[in-house]
């Protein structure tokens, strides 16, 4: 490892322009004649759409244009996709409901947009935008996805009778429903997975920008995938033909999901842009991105977990209803089934899983992958269900697990994956020793010479990330391919530019990325430039989701700097008279190995673009480009540690210590690495403890519209974190990379409410734990 | 609609705005100075928080006709026109940032919080100040590592987070 | 925000005048509850009145055993205040907790107790202290001046100029914050002075700010925490929310009592 190559602590190249304030975020773009956009929103949850009035509206002053879903189908814009098909058990497709950008005829939810207001000012499109006079005629709502499967629930969408969008299922209940009538133990949990809101920081905007010159649109929008936009804006909206349609995704301010999707937002904005002849601007209010950002989670769920006489799991029955809101989002399908169903043999060796799973449209905003996707609703139900075994065995929660752990690999779960690699005993012991787990007797007692209850829970989880290979997820119902590609231009002077079809939105793919040049071709990272964003210089690429940039697209920056140095290494072997086999690249320089004959970098690439003097039949200049696409998923795996002292009084729980021991396998920089799963863990303990969406059950009102009431987690109500690393390389890809942006998010809930439940003494315990729910579960 | 003028980052500066203008609205859209931010309208994010003759307030709760004739100081200034202020290095050194949104109105709060604390900061004063600055990336940890980081080196801190 | 317009008043009298010239004016003080609730159209007024560079409205003195605060003193100055720390540190505790560092540089006690809101801090010490709210035309007894949720008796376009109290010889605040807003959940002030004890309640009852009085007479014949145990707080007159059901609230009112009474010093 050189001082800034891979596993280098080194920090971050784009701070700079965050730190003084020169970030540059899609609010922060002004284009000459720019005007701004309010959305019409329905304050129903579900209603008729009789008529809409705008004339109030379009006579108000700034008022540019007032434009509805009328217009928008006349243009023949198209309705939003979800892109990953599932069929139901009897082999029907999903019920997929149509999802107009404006709706026309209904609404499904409160904050459904109904029209597009652009005037001068904003303060001027928002005043507009109550006086349009929307003649709705209410119908009953439902939020709760049990509700909405319920017979005589009311009709959401005309094409999902009963509400119901798939009923699917994976494994052989045959073989389960055998071992759990002849199981020695059988453990049966129900558990609520509880619906989450995102929270970017940096509320979603979009701005629209079509020049008429040209005929050639624009969007700056703040998304995980600019690509993944255009294509489906161009080849499923049909806004524009993607040569005449170019998408930047500028300085990204947080995404957790919630950004991968394309919204009605900015689809709208675009072709409201070619309407009004003017660009147009819209950028969500706090309350806007509660309402109408992609939410996550919201699973019920019924577990039986089968053990013999020796304690070892025999077969998992799962029983799962997710709520996947008013429409069906992007990825949505995928979330309950593919990234959820598939992760439900956790770390250890289960012979036989079923899982059932029925998904209901709800009167409720959308619901998509939000940081873990899936795999931490897996995980909280499986560890969850460990630790109740444990205690209903009398056994210890760590030997339970130890004994059960998967150790001969690769290892094919009965539920699809193939598991290629880890060292599951290796993160447990990481994790207790870090944790003093033998030493919480003590501390126990400690806790109560004063009145307090402290309780300890461990989880230990694992997750896949980069989803591939594409040919397999397109085997599953994937519209899309899930490679990356990546372009390494090396300057005649020698310096880089990588492009790469990865985007950050906090992740700092600027200097991991450079990181990986720097120990490639042993140049500092200051001479190597990341770019990305942007459809007109990237040529394509499938973003940053499911902890995906390392394995996958860091995997296709080395592949194609393998081309580069072998280019490189010709030129050189050539300039140097020397056998290609010979030359080794190294801190700037190409040499002969074991000669002193040397040739520096910047003077290779500068003969590759002379081209004076270059290898007979080579083309000149030094550009390569690679579309990479993993053999498998990465797994990354670990064990969550938390542990908690109870006000009992108050039921307020503090966690006194989290520790997170994870294998990410080659980590390239630590520090990057670390603050990942902080931010993880952050959101993890968040779900636990302190972030539950609410709906009211009758209106479909979302009760928890702000920040007054969904409760973000703050400094004071986290510990900071030990944080400690395991190592097996992930087999699937060169740098043996696994992804390390979800797991915190995936180990730590189930940890934490173990916890509090061990403090407690009570095992029903429902998620957010909050001061007044632990009081609760105190008193029952 | 008036004429209003304020002392930022040590200039002299006036527009006209209509009363009802934020102070984080006429600092971005007539000033053009865009690092500080809006995230919330409920005043609890923080990531407006900029300097109002000398304390930290947040630019999304005060009026700029409220602000007129005051000075005002945002991350922009914050250096006065040297690199890097301690507080700004600090959070680079410690990784205290990820996606940079909420990362201006931390650092306002974070200057002020050595201000009126120096010496005396600790990790636990650092997690209650930061009440109202919510990040979502970070999970706080290496935030109050940069800020320990910088009151120590401003002339303080007793220990380091971790 | 709807439109309005701005005027920053001088001196009291000039802020009675502009309010008398306004359609429907709004004293601003530290604007930190009215600038919210107007960006989210929850209200309207044709014209504010600014109060902060009303240099009469600052400042903190102490005579004797009398405590004077000016309404537009922010609760960063009541909570760093040498004098309020030396005579009545529950005071400047409670000052220190409301909001956060940002909103404390701009809030006011005058703005605070004007507002009235159910889950602010400073009414449930006004009423255990016993303040008198001093207004530009006359005084009025904090047991009269706050009287239901968000309404006080105070007329339109009157304007708080001070609060005092005699300060007590123990007192102690004590609050439970809701988790999302940081507002009180329940905060109860407990003081003991010379004409015995006093509890003021808030962020609980559904009435707003109340004096819990059979906490008072326990604790008039014993001050100690356990004199609580024999008290109960009724469920039926608490408030009810997404955060904290009446029946919480009301274990929360008691817990946070005993907490405020083992605390006062």
């Amino acid at each position: 490892m050189g001082a800034e190559g891979i596993g280098a602590r080194v920090a971050r190249k784009e701070d700079k322009r965050f730190i003084t304030g020169k970030g540059r975020y899609t609010d922060d773009m002004v284009v000459p004649g720019m005007k701004h956009a309010m959305f019409v929103r329905s304050p129903h949850a579900h209603a008729k759409i009789n008529g809409i009035d705008k004339s109030a509206a379009l006579a108000m002053p700034g008022v540019i244009d007032v434009l509805d879903g009328k217009q928008l189908t006349e243009d023949q814009i198209g309705s939003l996709i979800c892109g990953w098909m599932i069929h139901s058990k009897d082999g029907s497709p999903m019920n997929m409901g149509n999802w107009r950008p404006l709706a026309e005829d209904a609404v499904r939810y409160v904050g459904d947009a109904v029209a597009i207001v652009v005037a001068d000012t904003k303060a001027q499109a928002r005043e507009a935008a109550e006086a349009v006079s929307v003649d709705y005629e209410e119908l009953p709502a439902v939020t709760d996805s049990m509700a909405a499967l319920a017979d005589g629930a009311p009709q959401i969408h005309p094409n999902a009778p009963g509400n119901q969008i798939y009923d699917w299922e994976i494994g052989d209940s045959g073989e389960v429903d055998a071992a759990l009538a002849s199981a020695a133990h059988v453990t049966e949990l129900n558990v609520v997975n509880n619906r989450l809101i995102p929270n970017a920081m940096e509320p979603r905007a979009a701005l629209g920008h079509y020049n008429a010159a040209e005929d050639h649109y624009t969007c700056w929008t703040t998304s995980q995938n600019p690509h993944v936009a255009r294509l489906v804006m161009s080849a499923f909206y049909n806004v524009a033909p993607e040569n005449k349609l170019r998408v930047i995704a500028p300085d990204v301010g947080g995404g957790f999901g919630s950004k991968i999707y394309i919204y009605p937002e900015e689809i709208v904005c675009l072709w409201a842009s070619k309407r009004t002849n003017v660009p147009v601007k819209w950028v969500a209010d706090r309350t806007e991105s509660f309402l109408s950002d992609a939410h996550g989670r919201d699973h019920v769920s019924n577990i039986k977990l089968a053990f013999d006489s020796d304690n070892r799991i025999t077969a998992m029955k799962v029983d799962t209803v997710a709520n996947l809101g008013a429409y069906m989002s992007l990825f949505s399908s995928s979330v309950p089934t593919y990234l959820y169903a598939t992760l439900l043999s956790g770390q250890y060796n289960i012979a036989n899983i079923h899982a059932n799973i029925r998904t209901a449209y709800t009167n409720t905003a959308p619901v998509d992958a939000y940081r873990g996707a899936g795999r931490p609703e897996a995980s909280f139900l499986v560890e969850r269900a460990m630790e109740t075994a444990a205690r209903e065995l009398g056994v210890n929660p760590a030997e339970l697990r130890r004994k059960n752990f998967i150790t001969e690999f690769p290892h094919q779960t009965p539920v699809i994956m193939t598991y290629d690699g880890g060292d599951y005993g290796a993160s447990l012991d990481a994790a207790m020793k870090a944790a003093d787990y033998d030493g919480f007797a003590a501390r126990k007692a400690q806790s109560a010479a004063s009145g307090k209850l402290r309780g300890i829970g461990m989880a230990c989880y694992i997750e896949a990330c980069g989803i591939a290979p594409s040919q397999a997820v397109g085997s599953l119902g994937a519209g899309v391919g899930l490679w990356e590609s990546a372009e390494v231009r090396v300057n005649a002077v020698g310096t880089i530019e990588v492009l790469t079809g990865s985007h950050s939105h906090g992740q700092g793919h600027e200097t991991t990325f450079a990181q990986l040049v720097a120990e490639r071709l042993g140049v500092g990272i200051d001479t190597v430039n990341i770019v990305h964003g942007d459809t007109d210089k990237v040529q394509m690429g499938m973003g940053t989701y499911g902890s995906r940039s390392g394995a996958v697209g860091m995997s296709a920056i080395s592949v194609a700097l393998d081309r580069v140095q072998a280019k490189a290494k010709k030129i050189a072997a050539h300039l140097l008279e020397a056998d290609e086999a010979d030359i080794v690249i190294e801190g700037g320089e190409l040499k002969v190995a074991g000669t002193d004959k040397t040739l520096p970098w910047f003077q290779m690439a500068l003969a590759a673009y002379t081209a004076h003097n270059l290898p007979e039949g080579m083309e000149p200049g030094l550009k390569e480009s690679a579309f990479f696409d993993p053999s498998n998923f990465s797994f990354p795996a670990g064990c969550h540690i938390c542990e908690v002292e109870v006000d009992p009084d108050t039921g307020v729980t503090e966690i006194t210590q989290f520790v997170a021991a994870d294998d990410f396998g080659t980590i390239i920089n630590p520090m990057i690495v670390d603050g990942q799963v902080h931010g993880g863990v952050t959101q993890g303990i968040g779900q636990a403890l302190l972030e539950g969406c609410v709906y009211d059950p009758g209106s479909g009102q979302l009760l928890t519209a702000s920040y007054m009431d969904y409760t973000m987690p703050r400094a004071d109500d986290l510990p900071s974190f030990t944080v400690e690393t395991t190592k097996t390389e992930s087999p699937s890809n060169p740098l043996g990379l696994k992804g390390c942006g979800e797991a915190g998010a995936i180990g730590s809930p189930p940890a934490v409410i173990n916890a509090i439940t061990d403090a407690i003494g009570n095992n029903d315990l429902a998620m957010p734990a909050t001061p007044q729910t632990v009081w609760s579960a105190m008193k029952a | 609609m008036a004429n209003i003028s304020m002392t930022v980052n040590g200039s002299e500066v006036s527009g006209d705005a209509e009363d009802r203008t934020l102070l984080v609205e006429f600092l971005r859209n007539d000033l053009g100075l865009t690092g500080t931010h809006v995230g919330c309208d409920t005043s609890q994010c923080g990531a407006c928080v900029v300097h109002v003759d000398g304390e930290a307030v947040k630019s999304c709760t005060m009026l700029a006709a409220q602000a007129a004739g005051s000075e005002i100081t945002t991350i922009e200034g914050l250096a006065g026109g040297g690199d890097l202020h301690p507080v700004q290095k600090a959070f680079h050194e410690n990784h205290g940032l990820q996606c940079g949104f909420c990362t201006p109105g931390m650092i306002m709060a974070a200057t002020d919080m050595v201000r009126r604390h120096g010496a005396s900061l600790d990790e636990a004063t650092v997690r209650t100040e930061l009440e109202g600055n919510i990040c979502r990336c970070t999970g706080y940890h290496n935030i109050v590592k940069s800020i320990l980081a910088a009151a120590s080196e401003m002339g303080g801190a007793q220990q380091a987070a971790e | 925000m709807y439109k309005t317009n701005y005027h920053r008043a001088s001196s009291v009298e000039e802020a009675t005048s502009l309010m008398a010239g306004a359609d429907d004016g709004k004293l601003l003080a530290g604007g930190q509850t009215l600038i919210p609730t107007m960006k989210q159209r929850l209200a309207a007024p044709s014209d504010v009145v600014d109060l902060r560079h009303i240099a009469d409205l600052k400042g903190i003195s102490v005579a004797g055993n009398q405590v004077t605060i000016g309404a537009g003193t922010t609760h960063a100055d009541v909570a760093n205040s040498a004098e309020v720390r030396s005579v009545c540190p529950a005071l400047a505790d409670l000052a220190s907790h409301i909001g956060d560092p940002h909103v404390r540089n701009m809030g006011t006690i005058g703005g605070s107790i004007a507002n009235n809101d159910p889950a602010a801090d400073y009414p449930a010490a006004m009423v255990a202290l016993n303040a008198t709210v001093h207004t530009n035309s006359r005084q009025i007894g904090a047991a009269d001046f706050f009287t239901g949720l968000f309404e006080t008796a105070l007329n339109d376009g009157e304007i708080i100029t001070a609060v005092t109290f005699d300060a007590p010889e123990k007192a102690a605040y004590q609050k439970f914050p809701n988790p999302a807003s940081r507002y009180a959940m329940a905060g109860v002030f407990v003081a003991k002075g010379g004409g015995g004890v006093s509890v003021g309640v808030t962020g609980a009852g559904s009435d707003g700010v109340y004096r819990a009085s059979d906490m008072e007479a326990a604790l008039n014949t014993n001050f100690s925490s356990d004199a609580l145990d024999g008290t109960s707080v009724d469920p039926a007159d608490m408030l009810s929310d997404l955060h904290g059901s009446a029946e919480y609230r009301a274990n929360l009112v008691k817990v946070m009592a005993r907490r405020a009474v083992a605390a006062a010093s």
